[in-house]
Formats: C-alpha cells, sequence, structure tokens
C-alpha cells in the first residue's frame, strides 16, 4: 500500500520556525504544510499590496523559506503554503530569489491566484443570518478556495506551491489528491484527507501545544514543541506522529481536542472539497507517541464558495495601569469611576473597562478573594482619531490625576479591520495556477 | 459536588461571531455522566454574560466528548471585540469551573 508522509510546518503566520526546520530534516516527509493565513490576515494584507504592489505576502516568507528550502531540496520535501496572503505571485517571486541565492536551480514554484473576489462583489450573497456590509469601506474580499487547484499544481510538478485564500484543511487534502490520484467526487476519502488536514493544519495543537494543564495534563518538554505529521495510507487513514526526540506529546487527549477545534456541527464539518462527518472518527495509540486515525465520512461539497470580506472597523483605543499592594482592588475602581466619568464627554463607543487580574476574562467569580495586584484596562471604538487619543492620554494622566499609585501605564491606538462572511457560487470563481523555475 | 475539571479536558475555538468549546472525559465511562450534568441549560447560565441565545450542544459519543457552540454577542466577534480575549480562548477554562 502507499503511502506518503506530511508534516505541518507552521499553524499560525507568526508560528515557531525550528519545528519545520526539524520536520524538512528529520521527518522523512514528502510534503510540508505551512498554514499562515488568520481570517483578518489577508485584509491587513491587502492594504499594504496597495501602498507596494510588491509586498502582501506572509511577513516571514523569507526567513521561513530560508530555513526550510535547503533541506526540503536535499530530501525531496515539496512545500505547501497560504504564505501567499493577498499577493501569491510576489511570494513565488520572492521564493524564487531565495532559491537563487541558496543555488537551488531548477526549484519549481507555482502560485494559485483566483481567490481574490473584490471585483464580485455584486454576487455575494449572505452567510446564514449575517447581513452582507453597507455603507461601509469593504477592504479586501477573499473565496476560501478548495484543494482541486492545489492538487493540479502538484501535478504539473511544483516543489513549492504558495496560495492566497485556501481552505486551511484543503493545503493538505490537495497533496493527498495529488499524491494517491483520489477522486475528488469520493466523498468519504475527502473526508478523511480533511480529517486529517484538520488534525494538522494548527501544527503544535496537535502535539501539547494550547493543551498543557499542570497536574491535570502535563506535556514534556513543551520549551522545544514539535510539530506533527501524518503517514497518510491511500484508504485515507493515517498515523499520526513527530519527530523522535522533540518535544510535546500525542495522546488520545490531544486528538480528540483538536479534531473538535473551531468545529461547530461535528456532523458537517463545511470545506470547498466536502462536508465532513468526524462523529464515527477513531483514534487508536498504535505505539507510544503514535496515534492512528481512521473512520471519517464525508457528503457532497457544497454548492458555494465562503467569502471573507475585510471591512473598516474605526479605530480601537486601548489603556492599561496597575495598582498594587494593600487596597490595590479599591484604587483600581476609583479608577475606573474617574475614566468613566471623564469619557463621557467623547464620542467612546463600547467603552469597556476591566481589571485585569480579577474580572477581564469571564466577569467576577462571586466568591474570590482580592488580588494583590490588578491591571485596568480601558478599551473603546472611536471613528475620530482624535478622541481616540484623548482616551489614551486620559489613561495616562491616572499617573498624576488619579488614585495613589497608579504605575506601569501602556496605551495603543490601532485601526481595525472587522471580517464580514459571505457566499459566492462557484461558477464566478475560477482559481488560476502560473509557475516559475528558479 | 466537584468542578468538572476533575473528570473532563475541554478546548475552546472561534469562528466568526460563534465559539465552540468541546469537553472530553478523561475516563470513558464517566462520559454518561458529562452528558447526564453538562446540559445547554447549565451552560448557558455558566456562559450568561457572553452569549445572545442558549447553547447547542452536539454529543459524540465516539469521542466521549460533547461539543457547545455559543452564539456571542454582534461586536464580540473575533475581529470586533473589545475584549481582551478577543478569540475566546480562555472559555474553556470557564467550562472546566462547571459544578457538577
Amino acid at each position: 500500500m502507499k503511502k506518503i508522509r506530511i508534516g505541518a510546518g507552521a499553524g499560525f503566520s507568526g508560528d515557531r520556525i525550528e519545528p519545520a526546520v526539524e520536520l524538512a530534516e528529520k521527518g522523512h516527509l514528502d510534503f510540508l504544510v505551512f498554514e499562515c493565513l488568520a481570517e483578518r490576515t489577508i485584509a491587513l494584507s491587502q492594504v499594504r499590496k496597495r501602498e507596494d504592489p510588491n509586498a502582501g505576502f506572509d511577513p516571514l516568507l523569507s526567513e521561513r523559506m530560508h530555513a526550510v528550502l535547503p533541506a526540503c531540496r536535499r530530501n525531496g520535501v515539496r512545500v505547501i503554503s497560504n504564505m501567499g496572503a493577498a499577493n501569491p505571485r510576489a511570494a513565488a517571486r520572492e521564493t524564487i530569489e531565495i532559491a537563487r541565492r541558496l543555488g537551488l536551480h531548477g526549484l519549481r514554484v507555482a502560485c494559485i491566484e483566483g481567490d481574490d473576489v473584490l471585483h464580485l462583489k455584486d454576487a455575494f450573497r449572505p452567510f446564514d443570518d449575517q447581513p452582507l456590509p453597507i455603507n461601509t469601506t469593504i477592504i479586501s474580499a477573499n473565496a476560501y478556495l478548495g484543494a482541486d487547484a492545489l492538487a493540479e499544481a502538484l501535478d504539473r510538478g511544483a516543489d513549492v506551491v504558495l496560495t492566497g485564500r485556501v481552505a486551511d484543511p484543503s493545503l493538505f487534502l490537495g497533496a493527498l489528491i495529488h499524491a494517491f490520484g483520489w477522486n475528488t467526487e469520493s466523498w468519504d476519502l475527502m473526508g478523511h484527507g480533511t480529517a486529517v488536514g484538520h488534525l494538522l493544519e494548527c501544527a503544535g495543537q496537535l502535539t501539547g501545544g494550547y493543551f498543557a494543564d499542570p497536574g491535570y495534563k502535563d506535556v514534556p518538554d513543551l520549551d522545544r514543541l514539535g510539530f506533527p505529521l501524518a503517514e497518510v495510507s491511500d484508504d485515507g487513514s493515517a498515523l499520526l506522529t513527530k519527530v523522535e526526540g522533540s518535544g510535546g506529546l500525542i495522546t488520545l487527549q490531544t486528538c480528540r481536542e483538536q479534531i473538535l477545534y473551531e468545529v461547530l456541527n461535528p456532523s458537517a464539518y463545511i470545506t470547498p472539497d466536502v462536508i465532513a462527518d468526524f462523529t464515527e472518527i477513531r483514534f487508536e495509540q498504535q505505539a507510544p507517541g503514535a496515534m492512528r486515525v481512521s473512520d471519517a465520512k464525508g457528503k457532497p461539497r457544497p454548492r458555494d464558495y465562503k467569502v471573507s470580506i475585510g471591512v473598516d472597523d474605526g479605530l480601537i483605543a486601548e489603556g492599561q495601569i496597575s495598582y498594587a499592594g494593600p487596597g490595590a482592588l479599591e484604587r483600581a475602581e476609583l479608577a475606573r469611576q474617574i475614566l468613566e466619568t471623564r469619557l463621557a464627554h467623547i464620542g467612546a463607543e463600547n467603552l469597556r473597562i476591566d481589571l485585569i487580574g480579577l474580572s477581564s476574562l469571564h466577569g467576577k467569580p462571586a466568591d474570590w478573594p482580592a488580588p494583590y495586584e490588578v491591571r485596568l484596562r480601558a478599551a473603546a471604538r472611536f471613528t475620530r482619531e482624535m478622541d481616540a487619543k484623548r482616551m489614551t492620554r486620559e489613561v495616562e494622566s491616572l499617573y498624576l490625576n488619579g488614585p495613589a499609585a497608579g504605575s506601569g501605564v501602556t496605551f495603543a491606538v490601532r485601526e481595525n479591520i472587522a471580517i464580514v462572511p459571505a457566499l459566492i457560487a462557484r461558477e464566478f470563481v475560477t482559481p488560476g495556477i502560473s509557475m516559475e523555475v528558479a | 459536588m466537584m468542578k468538572l475539571r476533575t473528570i473532563a479536558h475541554a478546548r475552546a475555538g472561534d469562528k466568526g461571531n460563534l465559539a465552540n468549546i468541546s469537553v472530553f472525559a478523561y475516563r470513558d465511562e464517566d462520559y454518561p455522566m458529562l452528558v447526564e450534568r453538562v446540559t445547554e441549560e447549565r451552560v448557558s447560565e455558566l456562559f450568561r454574560e457572553h452569549i445572545t441565545r442558549p447553547v447547542t450542544r452536539y454529543c459524540v459519543p465516539n469521542l466521549c466528548g460533547l461539543n457547545f457552540v455559543l452564539q456571542r454577542r454582534p461586536t464580540d466577534s473575533v475581529t470586533r471585540s473589545l475584549r481582551l480575549d478577543a478569540h475566546g480562548k480562555s472559555l474553556s477554562s470557564l467550562m472546566l469551573s462547571l459544578e457538577i
């Protein structure tokens, strides 16, 4: 039976690079996949591309490619990533340049475009009960493409494939479709491949990241957490493991937590490729640190693509100040009252004031002792920059004009981009592949 | 009475203005107790500050797990929220504080 090995080199754009190098060098991989594109990242990239037509791809692309390409070339590992963000073509050009500088002549780099659907605004339809954006500036609109174009780029011999918006599990499924020649309407196989992709797409979250809870869920050597890889069989089942000697762990518990991560209905996980069903999925320990996954299912793919629309959401201002020792909580509460009164005169929408150390995450528990130190955090939305800055000055002024011994003020104003989902019919969207050789 | 944390582990994820929190029994034999005690009513009450409608629960016996879907407030979607925890990543810890 044919088997291929596919690894996860990143679970978000800022992820650690060492585990990817470890996988490229010691993972005996066929494919290394970097998932680097959160919901809002592409809208921010679009803004950068508008300022500079050669920008708009992942800011760590260069560092990552320098780190992994030599080992990938040596070991025959093909790289797949959505690090193209808003500008896959520029990302491919940059990768070609890096490959030439590294002496990796002949490296074939493909880019996949077509996810940018900003010019197709009129074809958008609402997603569930969420209205389409009106009376607001649309910054970007990207359709979540599927695995098909990726598989085709690999069929054409690409060593590196760079995309913009592609559904996260599709980055992995594309490699499996290519390697096994799967029929993309074999829904259970698509379900299997999507399960494998979904388990791997957040990288360290399968191997003990976002998991450790001392005394309950202990994770060895979390400081040098290794990223996961899957040895996939052509029937879609897979062995989940990681490089021997790397930190972290893969257990029934990490697998269970990750298979339902960001899942709503476990019997209908919707991607552009399939509606996957995880309710009958089975995890079995094969050896210490090696879990077998099987029995995912699938139903026919949805008729529409999902679109992420980036819209201007005004400014968010935030400021913080700390109080400690006897009476810390009372002084923080006094600071809160002062701020609320002083900020009543400027147009702060939904002003939030929270006490970090007591109530900023879940609200104040009924029977909790007063903490030794608390940090007041104020946040509000503004339309005018002068008002936003006025708010941060009011937080800073608590030093001289607030309760005793306020300390450690920090503040910032940022432009916010919000994401609104929508749908678009498949026939409007045409993925395109182009290839260059280093 | 004990905290849910004693018998279960949990993970929170986000999707737009929805959040999901999955809860799994450490020991398979405790799964029926999860189903019986970690109900939509109890979880909706625990998360009342965070949600706009009662939570939805999916049972996944094959994983000895429950998956809860929370509709967060419109201003609390990941990309709009003014909260310190815009993603809602800490919500699994609130779940594990449930008394069962």
